[in-house]
């Protein structure tokens, strides 16, 4: 049983953040099944559902509740798929300050799969220069591809890349948890290369 | 088992008057409240250390301490807490056996490493050292009040060659320590090794007090101090009562919005639920402490902190006095009728000596007559 624990911290409903997590997580679920692993449970965290708690928890120095069983999930989680919104160039304070709760060297070593979402493509660095050094700090074991989507990648031109980012990290992921590698075989350019017809074909 | 209050000595403007009482107010209020505790009948008065404001429970709790021991005949003196950590073992070592002497012994302590950063760099401290600190300072504290000729060497203080702390323990019983810590497992297993009493249980979950508890007591029998039942647990409490509940809800609700240590943090409703805290009657104060017993077992001493968040010192004293008339008694009785018989007191300087006594006796050689 691998348990996979997805934290979400949009705040709008219907978000495209959670958008995103549930297909990173539904991508990484079918990839994992695909590698001979007999089952996959997927926990949702809403961080926006805790936010009154998150506050009183940094006030009183312990969570409760529900929220204190959500952190318990993501410390026993086998890995996490993390999506937060881009605020100010940034991950959200909100998502911030629930990583803050979590107990400091609980998440050494659990692979992660980093994504965030934002309203244009020029903020598609914030998984490199913000979600990238949080974990890298926290000891988790981050995956190589952060999915960043824009809003404009939710159609049109860049959905198909999307989905290939989609796919891409949470092959990541399967490598990571069930040992099947994703790496490409080795491609000798000159002895496969690609016939001129098909080239021109791809013109359209 | 012992029933007390524990101040932190907070200085805190009186949210429905919006008056801030004066730091000479505060400390000569705080006097008054330790006199009126024995005079409703209750065992025992702790006062904290701080050295930050709005705490100005004072740096050196000994010199409080002594003035109400002049002032006082009965009731124990004791800290909630005593910072092992940023203090020199040998100050507390001479200040604490000084203590013990004026107040004939009437006084145990409560150590504990302090939860306030920039403390430990004013006293020359690094607080990533905090448990280092406390089990480096505790070792040699708990030397000096046994042996006359010390020579030590640790990491964090100068070495002491031949060093005799003074005065020495009252009748050469070193006070009796209580280690207090919220979530260190490192200072229940401390508490156990020495035997010493082990205290937990105020602002946090009973989940946590209870994993701390039980740590203890199964470290304190494997360490041969005596069955896990039979270790000195003490609890900390909050209340706040008035004759019907309501009332109490009504008239603590400011205070406790403003307080230091939860103002602008969950709601009274959560901290009542999660938290030791309890407001109400009398009576469900009675049902909410008999309920502690179920989650750490028979313990020694229990404390409530009565007189923080800016209450007036006409309200403390009112509080003292319904703890006096209407919920300790019943307390002594329920707590006393579902304790086994080889579950001990808290240890006292009378207890300790008499035990002193009967060790040495024992091993003194007995004379076996001669049969002709």
């Amino acid at each position: 049983m691998t348990e996979l624990v997805v934290i979400s911290a949009g705040l709008r409903s219907p978000s495209s953040t959670r958008l995103l997590a549930d297909q990173l997580a539904q991508a990484a679920r079918t990839q994992l099944l695909g590698a001979d692993v007999s089952e996959v449970e997927v926990h949702h965290i809403e961080v926006r559902e805790h936010a009154h708690a998150i506050a009183d928890a940094l006030l009183t120095g312990f969570p409760t509740g529900a929220l204190a069983d959500d952190l318990r999930a993501v410390t026993e989680a086998d890995a996490l798929v993390v999506v937060t919104p881009t605020f100010q160039a940034s991950f959200s304070g909100l998502f911030k300050s629930f990583l803050d709760l979590v107990e400091e060297g609980t998440l050494r070593g659990t692979p992660v799969l980093l994504g965030a979402t934002g309203g244009s493509e020029r903020h598609s660095l914030v998984i490199d220069h913000a979600l990238r050094p949080l974990f890298a700090y926290m000891g988790a074991f981050a995956l190589p591809t952060g999915v960043y989507a824009a809003t404009s990648d939710f159609g049109g031109e860049g959905a198909a890349a999307l989905e290939r980012r989609i796919e891409r990290a949470a092959g990541e992921l399967r490598t990571v948890l069930a040992g099947n590698s994703i790496r490409k075989p080795k491609v000798d350019e000159f002895a496969d290369f690609t016939p001129f017809d098909q080239l021109l074909g791809s013109i359209g | 088992m012992q029933f007390g209050i524990f101040t932190v000595g907070d200085v805190t403007t009186d949210p429905v008057t919006g008056r801030t009482p004066t730091e000479h107010e505060r400390i000569k209020a705080t006097v008054a409240i330790a006199k009126k505790a024995e005079e409703v009948g209750l065992d025992v008065f702790a006062t904290g250390e701080h050295h930050n404001p709005p705490f100005i429970a004072p740096a050196n709790p000994t010199v409080l301490l002594a003035n109400i021991a002049a002032q006082t005949e009965r009731i124990v003196l004791t800290t909630s807490t005593t910072l092992i950590t940023t203090n020199d073992p040998v100050r507390l070592a001479e200040d604490y056996a000084y203590l013990q002497h004026l107040c004939d012994g009437r006084m145990d302590l409560m150590l504990g490493r302090g939860n306030t950063g920039p403390v430990y760099p004013w006293f020359g401290r690094d607080i990533r050292d905090g448990i280092e600190l406390a089990v480096e300072n505790y070792a040699l504290l708990h030397k000096l009040w046994r042996e006359e000729q010390v020579n030590w060497q640790g990491k964090h203080r100068t070495p002491l060659q031949g060093f005799t702390s003074t005065p020495r323990p009252l009748d050469g019983i070193a006070p009796f320590v209580w280690h207090g810590s919220i979530r260190s497992p490192e200072i229940a297993e401390q508490a156990a090794y020495y035997g010493d009493g082990f205290a937990n249980h105020i602002f946090w979950p009973k989940e946590h007090t209870q994993q701390m508890v039980q740590l203890y007591r199964r470290r304190f029998e494997h360490y041969g101090h005596g069955t896990a039942a039979q270790a000195i647990v003490g609890l900390g409490g909050q209340v706040f009562m008035r004759k019907n509940s309501q009332d109490a809800k009504r008239e603590f609700t400011p205070y406790f919005d403003h307080a230091p240590v939860y103002g602008g943090g969950p709601s009274l409703e959560t901290m009542t639920r999660e938290t030791p805290l309890t407001v109400g009657s009398p009576q469900e104060v009675i049902e909410r402490t008999l309920s502690f017993r179920e989650y750490v077992g028979d313990y020694q001493r229990q404390l409530f902190l009565i007189d923080h968040a800016g209450l007036p010192l006409k309200t403390v004293l009112e509080q003292l006095d319904i703890l006096g008339e209407e919920v300790v008694p019943v307390l002594r009785k329920e707590f006393a009728a579902m304790r086994p018989a080889d579950v001990p007191d808290a240890p006292t300087h009378a207890s300790l000596l008499a035990a002193a006594h009967a060790e040495r006796n024992a091993s003194e050689p007995t004379i076996v007559p001669s049969r002709d």
